[in-house]
């Protein structure tokens, strides 16, 4: 009872006013790469933002440091009275599954993975859409007739990007050389900025004038060696156009915020429902990002044919081919 | 007791100085300076140390979680410890329990359908086998090539980190999915968890990762203290950690005694992977120590290298541990990293700093007794 009771005072000292009457609870956990990676965790947390400016109910959060806490960081979230788990990012699937298979009355939501269980949804992206735009972007802005890509983690999800933006770029350019290098194969890949500015440098060195990176925080040193040698960067998930004005062409959005935001609203609301949704151009899940940052790089032309083939990919007229399947 | 007995030798000071008080006040100090920092970055101290106290201590569940660490904590600090008692700093802690892990993880995944007893029982020999023959390559360097030790184990950590990694990524990762973790073991290799074991008392838990391991730990406390002190092998061992050339005089072979203490070293350290993996993660993952034969390294020397202190200062390191992790739930502005510089202070003062206080705490004592006298 006693021990019971200090439980209770400890959670009343923390909980901030707002969460108590609401009937959703949400949490957001963070993957590693950090919560202000200004791209795909950075993405969800703006989603988290926009969700409690909104709404005006708290959520709790928690970033991932190292690769044993996944599992406790959900328990604890539940522990806390957190009735909505959002997981950022495939590495979580396995936590996820365990963790919704012991709890049933709690929602799960999880970002690029597919996780089949009565109260989890998943979001998957159609990154190879979105890559497929900024491709030719890169393409259309190349005067040399090379370009580069800089993957984070060498996994199937990121070589989806490299597909689609390879295949963007060739139907601009049908003779353009793409290079691609991946940092590395475990998740340390994801924040290690001073190898993505290497691994870009090289790509520069070989004649690259543009380089797409799709790292999380890693692509952050692609921007920065492309700021630094006067060439030009894409950049992914958030808008990162205003990272370098006029340095980077533009960036592929992938809406995990959206994604964040739609999940969040839907339990608040009780809308809410299990299931796997892939977001693609169609559904506003994955584009490229204009703004006056790189206003001037893009020219009316390059708009047009980028829009047209946006176009082309919602009514079917173009197929972008994933990496997988 | 002898208070002044001749030339240069300093009077004996209470037993309870050195045991009991000198590591209080360097936890207190510890406490004291990571409070400033809380407190300069604008959350209340005092909230922040019962968050975690609370994070620690405050229901079955989170004691769950404190215990399960502080299992690893003592298989780490009785590695480190034992080489300590040959004279050898062991740093390798951390490559031995990883690379074990593969020991550990290879049985959890063959052995899908057998009872867990059995298991359990396949998976600490392979633990300890892998652990004890990683340690062995260094242990062995420094017996007959000279080698140091430090440099050598430190350097087997990179290389296990590589070998897991491509492990991993390469050969054991489960098909289809994305993160380089291997498929779940079969449910029914799982430790059981304590919580099964404590509902019998009465007491009830929802979720933790504790489990018989726990059990496992205390067993190795006690089994240190009798091979270290009461056996043959222990007494080598002393006898070369205090004096080489004594010990060779003894007949002693210091070769035999380096190789034999790494080895323990090397399998204690590698029971760290029956814990967390068939224990708590039921599948293999990445770097799945997370620091754990470092944090040995203070454990051991928090605990004067004793079981019983090992056991309380991995008790006290676990439940830094696990509140700690708690306070970054509780205030988002102690980020992840600020809990480690924490903890990285608690470290510095109870293990790196251990003689701070200690010639002022001694001669005040020694002046009291010489006063008496």
């Amino acid at each position: 009872m006693i021990v019971r009771g200090i439980a209770v005072a400890g959670l009343a000292l923390a909980v901030s006013t707002g969460a108590a009457q609401a009937q959703s609870v949400p949490a957001v956990i963070f993957d590693m790469g950090g919560k202000f990676d200004k791209s795909f965790n950075e993405a969800a947390y703006n989603g988290a933002e926009r969700f409690k400016r909104e709404f005006n109910v708290e959520y709790r959060e928690f970033e991932i440091s190292n690769e044993a806490q996944r599992e406790q960081a959900q328990v604890n979230m539940v522990r806390r009275g957190a009735n909505l788990v959002v997981a950022i990012g495939f590495a979580q699937a396995a936590a996820v599954t365990k963790n919704a298979a012991e709890n049933p009355n709690v929602r799960f939501c999880i970002i690029d993975s597919v996780v089949n269980a009565p109260n989890v949804r998943s979001y998957t992206f159609k990154e190879h859409e979105g890559s497929y735009l900024v491709g030719m972007a890169a393409a259309m802005a190349s005067k040399t007739g090379k370009v580069g890509f800089v993957g984070g983690m060498d996994i199937p999800l990121i070589r989806n990007f490299a597909f689609g933006y390879e295949q963007g770029a060739k139907a601009v350019n049908p003779q353009i050389e793409v290079f691609q290098n991946m940092t590395g194969t475990t998740p340390a890949a994801w924040r290690d900025p001073t190898r993505g500015g290497e691994l870009a440098r090289s790509q520069f060195d070989r004649g690259a004038d543009v380089v797409y990176a799709a790292a999380g925080a890693t692509g952050l040193g692609v921007l920065q060696a492309a700021a630094d040698l006067n060439r030009l960067a894409i950049g992914v998930d958030s808008n990162q156009n205003h990272l370098h004005p006029g340095k980077v062409l533009t960036s592929m959005l992938k809406r995990v915020d959206t994604a964040v935001y739609t999940c969040m609203k839907d339990a608040h609301e009780n809308k809410w429902t299990a299931g796997a949704l892939r977001l693609g151009v169609a559904e506003d899940g994955v584009g490229w990002a204009l703004d006056q940052n790189n206003r001037p790089l893009i020219s009316a032309d390059m708009e047009r044919r980028i829009t047209e083939a946006r176009q082309k990919i919602i009514s079917g007229e173009i197929t972008v081919r994933p990496y997988q399947q | 007791m002898a208070t002044l007995d001749g030339f240069g030798r300093p009077a004996d000071v209470p037993w309870w100085v050195g045991l009991v008080l000198l590591p209080l006040l360097n936890l207190l100090a510890a406490f004291v300076i990571a409070g400033g920092v809380i407190w300069v970055l604008g959350v209340d101290p005092v909230a922040a140390l019962k968050v975690l106290v609370w994070g620690a201590f405050g229901d079955t569940d989170l004691i769950g979680f404190t215990l399960y660490y502080t299992t690893n904590f003592i298989f780490a600090g009785l590695a480190v410890a034992i080489a300590f008692h040959c004279g050898l700093f062991n740093i390798g802690g951390e490559g031995q329990a990883y690379i074990a892990g593969l020991g550990v993880g290879l049985v959890g995944l063959a052995m899908g359908g057998w009872p867990w007893p059995v298991v359990m029982a396949v998976a600490v020999i392979s633990a300890a086998l892998f652990g004890g023959i990683w340690a062995l390559v260094p242990a062995w360097l420094q017996a007959y090539r000279g080698s140091h030790i430090v440099i050598t184990t430190i350097m087997f950590n990179f290389i296990a980190a590589s070998i897991m990694n491509y492990v991993m990524v390469d050969v054991l990762i489960a098909p289809g999915q994305q993160a380089p973790e291997s498929r779940a073991f079969d449910p029914s290799t799982h430790l059981p968890s304590l919580q099964d074991l404590l509902a019998l008392f009465g007491i009830r838990s929802r979720t933790s990762f504790l489990n018989v391991s726990f059990l496992l730990a205390v067993a190795c406390c006690v089994a240190f203290w009798v091979f270290v002190w009461h056996t043959r092998w222990g007494y080598g061992i002393r006898t070369v950690g205090q004096n080489e050339r004594a010990a060779v005089y003894a007949g002693i072979r210091p070769g035999h005694m380096i190789m034999l203490a790494m080895v323990i070293s090397g399998a204690l350290a590698g029971l760290v992977a029956v814990n967390v993996l068939l224990g708590a993660q039921h599948r293999i993952i990445l770097n799945y120590t997370g620091g754990v034969g470092f944090v040995g390294i203070a454990v051991a020397l928090m605990g004067r290298n004793h079981p019983l202190g090992i056991f309380l200062s991995a008790l006290l390191f676990g439940a830094l541990y696990q509140g700690g992790s708690e306070l970054n739930f509780e205030f988002p502005k102690l980020s992840t990293e600020m809990v480690v510089v924490i903890q990285g202070l608690i470290i510095l003062f109870a293990g790196a700093l251990e003689n701070l206080f200690r010639p002022q705490v001694e001669a005040l004592f020694r002046r009291r007794l010489r006063a008496a006298a």
